[in-house]
This record gives C-alpha cells, sequence and structure tokens, in this order.
C-alpha cells in the first residue's frame, strides 16, 4: 500500500478512490468536488462543452483554459476559474491538473493526485490529432476513467485526410452538377473541424446560425477557420447551386432548409460505419467522421497510460470492460452516468431508437413474403447469458 | 470486383429509384459485358446457393480478426448483419485487388468454394479476404452464405437494362425470363443477348424453353362487412376460382421438349418427374399457367406436404407415391405456337378447357371455375376456403389480357384471401430489432397455455414469433412495460413476466418436430393488442391443434 503523504486526514471513504459515482456525478471525496456533474452541485469540474458533460446550475466551475470561451457561450453567466493545460492546483489536498483529450477545441482529461496516487478522468476523447483541437496526451496514472462511446471492434476509422478528401470530392461533384451541398453535423466541434479541411475554392460555405457562434468562438480563440457565411448574408441566390451547407442534425426537415431547394445531404457521424444506421438517417451519403477514439484508440490510449485499474463511464461500457478484464488483465469496472444520452450534441447521432424500428416496419427490411416461404419458426431464448 | 462492390454500396445507401435506376445504368455502361452478366443476374435477384458453410466463415473471420467468440457476437448484435460485421472486422486487405472484374470473382475465386472441406476452404478464404476492401467484403460474404440482396427490384433492373439497349422494358421482361435461375452462368453472349437490338433479336420462340412473363395478382382489400359490388360491378364480368396455396409454375412444351418453370423463373422440371411425363401428350408450342400442388384422394393437400416434397433430394418412388404432384392448370398462354396472351381471359379458358379435357392426363387438372349467381354468393363459398384447403378466391376479369407482373393496364387478377388464423397469445420473450445499439425491442415470442384453465399446473409454451402489427406509439409503449418486466437477460433477448395479450393472425399452421409446441405457424403478426383481457383468457395448445388441417392432424 501506498502511504498517504497529504497533511490533509484520510477521507472518510474508506476504499481510498478519488473518485466515486454519486447521483450527482463522478465525485472526488477527498477534494469535495465532482467532474461533469448532470446535477447542480457546490463545485464542479468540467472536461468539456458538450451539453451532456457541461450543465448549468453549479456554484463554482473549473476548467481549462482554451475551452473558456466556449463554455461561456454555452453556459453563459457562470462562475468560472480556468487554468491552462498541464498547470496544477490544489484544492483540499488533491492536485489538480488538466490535460488536452483532443475531443473538441479545450476539452480535457483531468488528473487528479493525492498521496501519490493518480487518477485522470477522461472525458470524451480521441487520439488522431487533428488541427482544431490540442491533440490527446497520454497521461500517466494509477486509476483511468474512460469514455466508450464507439467500444466496439466494428468501429475503426480511417484518416482525418481521407475522409476530409471524401467530403470535398463530394462537394466537387454536387457543385458540377450544380446541386447544394448540406452537410448535418454537430455545431460543436465536428463543424469547425470539418471546415477547417474544406477547400474553399469549390465554393461559399454556407454555416447555419448555430454552427456561426461557435465559428466565432474558435475563430478568437486563433483557428483558422475558411470563411462562411450565414444564409441570410447572401445576395446573390444563385450561388447557393455551389455552396456546402453545415447545419446541425436538429435543422433537417425544417423551413430553413427550403432555402437550398436542389440539394444533396449527407450526415457526418462515427454511427455512419453502419448500414442500417446510415439508411435510417435517410440521407444521401454517410460520412464517418467522430469526435471519440475508435476501437483501436481506446485500446491505445487505455495501454498508454499504464493504469491498472480502469473505469469505464459511457457508451459500449460492457464489452469494453469485459475486454479488459479478460483480454488485457487489467482490472475493469463501469460507473453508470448520465453522458451520452439523446441531448448530447456531441455526437449520439442515432436516430430515436422508436424512429428505427419503425422505418424497418414501414418495409425497410428485407422482404419476407416470397411466393411460398420457409415456415419461420419460435425463437428460444439463447441459451446463456452473454 | 470494385465496380461492382461500389454499386452495391450506392444503391444500398439510397433511396429514390431513379437515383438507383441511374447508377445501375453507370455501371452497366461501363461494365465489361461479362461482369455486366453477373451484374445483372445479382441485381434482378439471381443467388447462387451458399458456397461457404456460414459457421466456418463466421468462426475464421473471427479468427482473422483475432476476437473473442464473445466480442465477436457483441459486435454482430450491433450490427444485425453477418456479411457486414466480418467486413468491418477483418484487419486491412493486404493485397488489394483492383483489377479483376466480377465474373473473374465469381468463376475463379467463389464459385469453385462450393463443396471444398473446410481445410481447403480456411485458405481460400483468408486469400480471398487479403484481396478485397470493405466494401468488397460485404458483398463477397453475402455472395457466399448466399445471402445476397440487394434493394432494387426487377423492374428496376429490367428499366436499366432497356435504357442501356435502347430497346422497349416489356421485351427486355421477356428476354429476363429464366435468367436469374439458381444454376445460371450467365455469360457475356446471355448480356448481349438482354441488350440487343429490337430487329436482330437472335431468340427463336419455336425451339426455346422460355416461360412467358408472369402476370400477377393483386390483393382485393375490401372494408369489412362491404359488398364487393361497389368496387367490382356484376359478378357476371369475372370468371372466379379457387386461391390455391401451391407453387406457381408455366409449363413450357415446344421442339418436342418440355419445361417447367416455377414464379421465381426457376426450372424445376426435375423435381416433378410425373409432370414432366406429360410432356409426351402436349402437342407442340403449348404454354400452360397453373399451381403445382400435391394432389391426393381427389383433393388438394396442404402446402405444408408439398414443402415436405420440395425439401427431399432424393425422389424415390415412395415418396412420389405418397406425395403426388398434380398441375392445376389455369391459363393457356400459348398454343401451336401462337402467342394467346393478348386475346380475352374467356376465351383462353375455353381453349384451356378443350386442351385439358382431349390430353386427359392424370396430373393435369383444369382448375375449376368457382360459380356464384352474386357476390353474396361467392363470398358464402369463400367462407369455405379453409375446409377446401384453398387460401380463398381468385377474380379474373373476363375481358383481360394476360399482362406482364403486376401490370394493371391489360385488365386485372384480383386475389380475395380469407381472414388469417387467429389465437390469443401472451408475450413472453422479446428481442432487440437488428442494427442498433439504443435498443427497442421489436421481437416478440408468444405463448399459449398448455392446458385448460382449470388445470392447477398450467405453464405457457412458446409457439410464434412476432414483429410486425402495431402502431409506433403502441410499440413503444410496449418497449417500456418490457423493460419494467424483465425477468432476465440472455444477450439481446429478455423474458417478461407474462402479462400482456396479443390476438396473432397467421396464415397456415403446420405439426412440427422442431417445436416445443408442436406446431409452426406461417407469416404470424400481431393483428391487435388485447390490453382489456387477463392472460388467463389466453388460448391453449388445444385450440391451436385444432386448426391444423385434418390431413395433417394425424401425422
Ligand atoms: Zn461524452
Ligand atoms: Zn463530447
Amino acid at each position: 500500500m501506498k502511504i498517504d503523504a497529504s497533511p490533509v486526514a484520510m477521507p472518510a471513504d474508506p476504499s481510498r478512490d478519488l473518485v466515486v459515482a454519486r447521483p450527482e456525478g463522478l465525485y472526488c471525496p477527498p477534494g469535495d468536488f465532482y467532474i461533469d456533474p448532470w446535477r447542480p452541485v457546490e463545485r464542479a469540474l468540467l472536461t468539456h462543452a458538450h451539453s451532456d458533460h457541461a450543465r448549468t446550475g453549479s456554484g463554482h466551475y473549473l476548467a481549462a483554459a482554451p475551452g473558456a470561451s466556449i463554455l461561456r457561450s454555452r453556459l453563459g453567466e457562470i462562475d468560472l476559474q480556468t487554468l491552462p493545460y498541464g498547470e496544477t492546483i490544489h484544492h483540499n489536498g488533491v492536485a489538480i491538473s488538466f490535460h488536452p483529450a483532443g475531443h473538441v477545441l479545450g476539452s480535457a482529461q483531468i488528473r487528479l493526485e493525492r498521496g501519490g496516487r493518480v487518477w485522470v478522468a477522461s472525458g470524451d476523447y480521441k487520439v488522431e490529432p487533428e488541427p482544431t483541437c490540442a491533440p490527446f496526451e497520454p497521461v500517466r496514472c494509477d486509476t483511468f476513467i474512460t469514455e466508450s462511446t464507439f467500444g466496439l471492434p466494428i468501429y475503426r476509422w480511417r484518416s482525418n485526410d481521407e475522409l476530409l478528401a471524401e467530403i470535398n470530392a463530394w462537394w466537387r461533384d454536387n457543385a458540377a452538377a450544380g446541386r447544394a451541398s448540406v452537410l448535418f453535423c454537430y455545431a460543436l466541434g465536428k463543424a469547425q473541424r470539418l471546415l477547417h479541411g474544406l477547400d474553399p475554392a469549390t465554393g461559399p460555405i454556407i454555416c447555419h446560425g448555430a454552427v456561426e457562434t461557435l465559428n466565432r468562438v474558435y475563430r478568437e480563440s486563433g483557428i483558422a477557420l475558411p470563411p462562411t457565411r450565414k444564409v441570410s448574408e447572401v445576395e446573390d441566390r444563385s450561388v447557393l447551386r455551389q455552396a456546402l451547407v453545415l447545419a446541425p442534425p436538429s435543422a433537417s426537415g425544417t423551413t430553413w432548409l427550403r432555402r437550398f431547394p436542389d440539394h444533396s445531404d449527407a450526415f457526418a457521424s462515427g454511427w455512419m460505419q453502419l448500414r442500417g444506421t446510415r439508411r435510417r438517417r435517410g440521407v444521401d451519403r454517410g460520412f464517418v467522421v467522430s469526435d471519440h477514439a475508435d476501437w483501436p484508440g481506446l485500446l491505445w490510449a487505455i495501454n498508454a497510460t499504464g493504469a491498472e485499474r480502469v473505469i469505464v463511464t459511457h457508451g459500449q461500457t460492457h464489452p469494453l470492460v469485459r475486454w479488459l478484464c479478460e483480454e488485457a488483465g487489467l482490472d475493469a469496472q463501469s460507473f453508470e452516468t448520465e453522458y451520452g444520452d439523446e441531448e448530447h450534441d456531441g455526437e449520439t447521432g442515432e436516430p430515436s431508437a422508436v424512429n428505427d424500428a419503425v422505418a424497418d416496419l414501414a418495409g425497410e427490411s428485407e422482404p419476407v413474403q416470397t411466393s411460398n416461404p420457409a415456415t419461420p419458426g419460435p425463437a428460444e431464448p439463447p441459451p446463456e447469458e452473454r | 470486383m470494385k465496380a461492382f462492390a461500389e454499386l452495391y454500396a450506392e444503391i444500398d445507401a439510397r433511396t429514390g429509384t431513379n437515383v438507383k435506376l441511374a447508377a445501375i445504368v453507370r455501371y452497366l455502361h461501363a461494365a465489361e459485358p461479362a461482369d455486366a452478366a453477373w451484374a445483372v443476374y445479382f441485381l434482378a435477384g439471381g443467388k447462387p446457393r451458399q458456397l461457404v458453410p456460414t459457421r466456418l466463415l463466421r468462426e475464421q473471420a473471427r479468427l482473422a480478426a483475432g476476437l473473442p467468440e464473445w466480442l465477436f457476437d457483441e459486435s454482430y448484435q450491433a450490427v444485425g448483419d453477418l456479411a457486414e460485421t466480418i467486413a468491418l472486422l477483418l484487419p486491412p486487405p493486404t493485397a488489394p485487388d483492383t483489377e479483376h472484374g466480377l465474373a473473374f470473382w465469381v468463376e475463379e475465386y467463389l464459385l469453385p468454394l462450393r463443396g471444398l472441406p473446410p481445410e481447403e476452404l480456411t485458405p481460400r478464404l483468408l486469400d480471398i479476404w487479403a484481396r478485397l476492401d470493405t466494401h468488397g467484403r460485404l458483398v463477397c460474404g453475402k455472395l457466399l452464405t448466399g445471402s445476397f440482396r440487394v434493394g432494387v427490384s426487377r423492374l428496376t433492373v429490367t428499366r436499366a437494362l432497356a435504357a442501356v439497349a435502347g430497346v422497349e422494358a416489356k421485351r427486355v421482361a421477356e428476354r429476363m425470363v429464366g435468367y436469374t435461375a439458381i444454376d445460371a452462368r450467365p455469360t457475356a453472349a446471355d448480356y448481349h443477348a438482354l441488350i440487343a437490338p429490337d430487329s436482330q433479336d437472335a431468340f427463336n420462340p419455336r425451339a426455346s424453353g422460355q416461360p412467358y412473363p408472369f402476370f400477377l395478382a393483386h390483393p382485393l382489400a375490401l372494408p369489412e362487412e362491404s359488398d364487393p359490388g361497389e368496387q367490382l360491378g356484376t359478378t357476371d364480368s369475372w370468371l372466379a376460382e379457387w386461391k390455391w396455396d401451391g407453387i406457381r409454375a408455366q409449363l413450357v412444351k415446344r421442339d418436342s421438349k418440355m419445361w417447367l418453370w416455377s414464379r421465381g423463373e426457376e426450372l424445376i422440371t426435375e423435381r416433378f418427374p410425373e409432370l414432366a411425363a406429360m410432356g409426351e401428350a402436349l402437342p407442340d408450342g403449348t404454354v400452360i399457367d397453373g399451381e403445382i400442388v400435391i394432389w391426393r384422394d381427389d383433393r388438394v393437400q396442404p402446402f405444408a406436404l408439398l414443402q415436405q416434397r420440395i425439401g427431399r433430394k432424393n425422389l424415390t418412388a415412395k415418396l412420389l407415391q405418397e406425395l403426388p404432384a398434380a398441375l392445376l392448370a389455369y391459363d393457356l398462354l400459348e398454343w401451336r405456337y401462337a402467342d394467346l396472351r393478348q386475346q380475352p381471359q374467356r376465351e383462353r379458358r375455353t381453349q384451356l378447357e378443350s386442351l385439358v379435357r382431349a390430353i386427359a392426363q392424370p396430373t393435369l387438372h383444369l382448375s375449376p371455375l368457382v360459380m356464384g349467381e352474386s357476390w353474396a354468393e361467392l363470398a358464402a363459398l369463400r367462407s369455405e376456403s379453409r375446409e377446401r384447403g384453398v387460401e380463398g378466391l381468385m377474380l379474373k376479369e373476363r375481358e383481360s389480357r394476360y399482362g406482364v407482373g403486376r401490370t394493371r393496364s391489360d385488365g386485372i387478377w384480383w386475389k380475395w384471401k380469407i381472414e388469417p388464423y387467429s389465437v390469443d397469445a401472451v408475450l413472453i420473450y422479446a428481442q432487440r430489432g437488428h442494427g442498433r445499439r439504443a435498443s427497442l425491442y421489436t421481437d416478440f415470442t408468444f405463448a399459449v397455455w398448455d392446458k385448460s384453465p382449470d388445470a392447477p399446473d398450467r405453464r405457457l409454451v412458446p409457439f410464434a414469433k412476432a414483429y410486425s402489427g402495431l402502431s409506433d406509439a403502441e410499440f413503444r409503449q410496449l418497449d417500456t412495460i418490457i423493460r419494467k418486466t424483465t425477468v432476465e437477460k440472455f444477450g439481446p433477448v429478455r423474458s417478461v413476466t407474462p402479462t400482456q395479450l396479443f390476438e396473432l393472425g397467421f396464415e397456415g399452421i403446420a405439426p412440427s418436430t422442431r417445436h416445443k409446441s408442436g406446431v409452426a405457424v406461417r407469416f404470424p403478426r400481431m393483428l391487435r393488442w388485447r390490453r382489456d383481457k387477463p392472460i388467463s383468457e389466453a388460448d391453449t395448445l388445444e385450440t391451436l391443434r385444432a386448426l391444423l388441417p385434418p390431413e395433417l392432424r394425424i401425422r
């Protein structure tokens, strides 16, 4: 057992865990603060500004400095203290520091140290570097709290460059055919990442208001983005035929889209990896672009922390926990959290399950009735729990 | 292969028919004829038989991906499609093949796999995977398991070919007949024949075994209690027949040879030697449209028996005696090489009747006309369908010509089916729909009681699975109930405390040794959610067994 050298009294929690799950969120007992709480608390440390991780109503907030203006633009007037990446602050005997998570601008992993024990909470992260945020840095720790949004081996991403080339080609084809290209993606992070890689020589780039607000914040933070316009600022409507339009998924089916009468649409999300979700989205194209780690990325990141204990918070928690226990020989478990729910504007791109089912029932699935098919039999439940 | 895999991906991702049509036309224009020949075969619904056992394919893919079984299964659950799961899990290709076309791939790599022992299959599979990207692996996986399906109708493919050929779609449809037979090996020449200009049609109708495109019936949906006359006029403009539950087929006799084609345009002559035998008696240039059924004791036998017969590879004398087939003739499409399809239905019927009587074959019966002076009389006869072993009535316009597929311009055939069987059953298991992580329970297993209500220790026995028939709102409500009443989870399946009763409808019922309940039902679906009834009022196995056709009950 390691010696606790902290001058502060031992915490009451006998497990001596630096982070535990509480109904309000992830809680640090010795520090008496929360990480990304989903209910209002006295003190909250935030990993990033996506709405399922950053919520209003808490007393004091602490976050990484590069994310400050995004947090303010999303949460409004809050009592926010910030810290540059890598700098340490002490609170109730716990050393706190923020380290780049590579997810969106200002996203951070939170490192906690007390008595020689180090815990890191990842928030959301992706491991492939891209130009609109500081790249993910593995932080050595004893216990790593990780997300697992895409925690199945079916999720493997292609490189950022390949994806952008694909999107630019789609835009060029549409522009040549004289129709607008409407690209749906999440307004915070994904939109700016795509924007940065778009080829402005193809045509004008129009952004939905929700995207434009965040573009401004990114630009003010020194991220170079190509010129963008709101559709209301376009005087010569004929140029819309060559335009690329970035809009949040919520704009789909709204009157706002009627301004682009002839257009092809696409959706950029990690969920587009599966044909089923792609088809259910009902768009012309699905681009597999994610701001989360893919399966190899998760395994690489976990391994790079050197952690012996891993706690999985959200996404595909079960397969990742089992893999880590059985195949990597780690001590892994999961926390029940409220991250990644439907309101998560980060990347819960899956349409609601009900709509899925309805789409299937509406006849998208294979035709079952040929002239006289074999008798479908009743199902017996699978023999064992998986 | 690459071009075809990309075409598949494009069709798969799109919803609009015109976009799909354009993609096919583009592909056909660019493809080598030999590749186009196979592409048309697959797109139009042709399928080679399964080439590699699914279990072996799955196991080799799992090993190649280096995954434990449970993780492969979890992945499959999330994807919902085996070929797609495999395509996503395999490591990247080491020797991508951009050079060989679809024909080379099918003929050199895929078809030779059939029947190989596992030790030879394994290295070949690894070699195939090493050469293909994700799209290619998806398409190959589907071809290997015999599950290739693509979201275009045969009509769309026909229209694409017509556009490429510059001939009428109807002409192409005729040339397409038989193209997708299960053992077909389409060649460049076959493809050229499909897209040949009209004038130089090499097709010699007198020597060919080609059937005509089948004319298909439309379901007649009448509001309850309504008078069919309102929609159909008087009964005397219609010919009524029974709707047989068999295999729709065309018998073609030309040039001293005889062919039997199923509606799926599969050549099935060899499976029905007793029908092939009547080829002798038929004059050349005869095409009869009808229904193959098992015929015994002067009546039609349940479809389940025909299914048993089709399922057997060896047609022993004993089997032919136990399950004798007959053709119930209902139309004459060609007589002495003259195409009769433009003649009115009544004319064709008269000629058919004299032909069938004249040749008097034991395996060729007329599908009798059902006589009814009024719609009420016909409706009453229709209500006897079940006892007669038929599915309802067919109504054919007396003046109708024999159209192509589901066309309506030549006159119409209606199928006026009887209401489905129904029982009240209890929901006991629920399974997540496929292909999504956010789970909604949409596939249900239903049970009936094994004993009557007064029995002290009765149990629920599962007998059917159904996943359609509820409204969106009902599915949502049911999902909530399932989550609240879950007893146990088995992977994607949950067992629930039995609380919900449904009226379940199905089209047919047969005994089954594979199922605990001892019966298997066809096309089960939810007719109504009976929230008004307690589960104690669900039906029993006895009620279910009583629905078995008498011929099947003793077996
Ligand atoms: Zn998250
Ligand atoms: Zn996020």
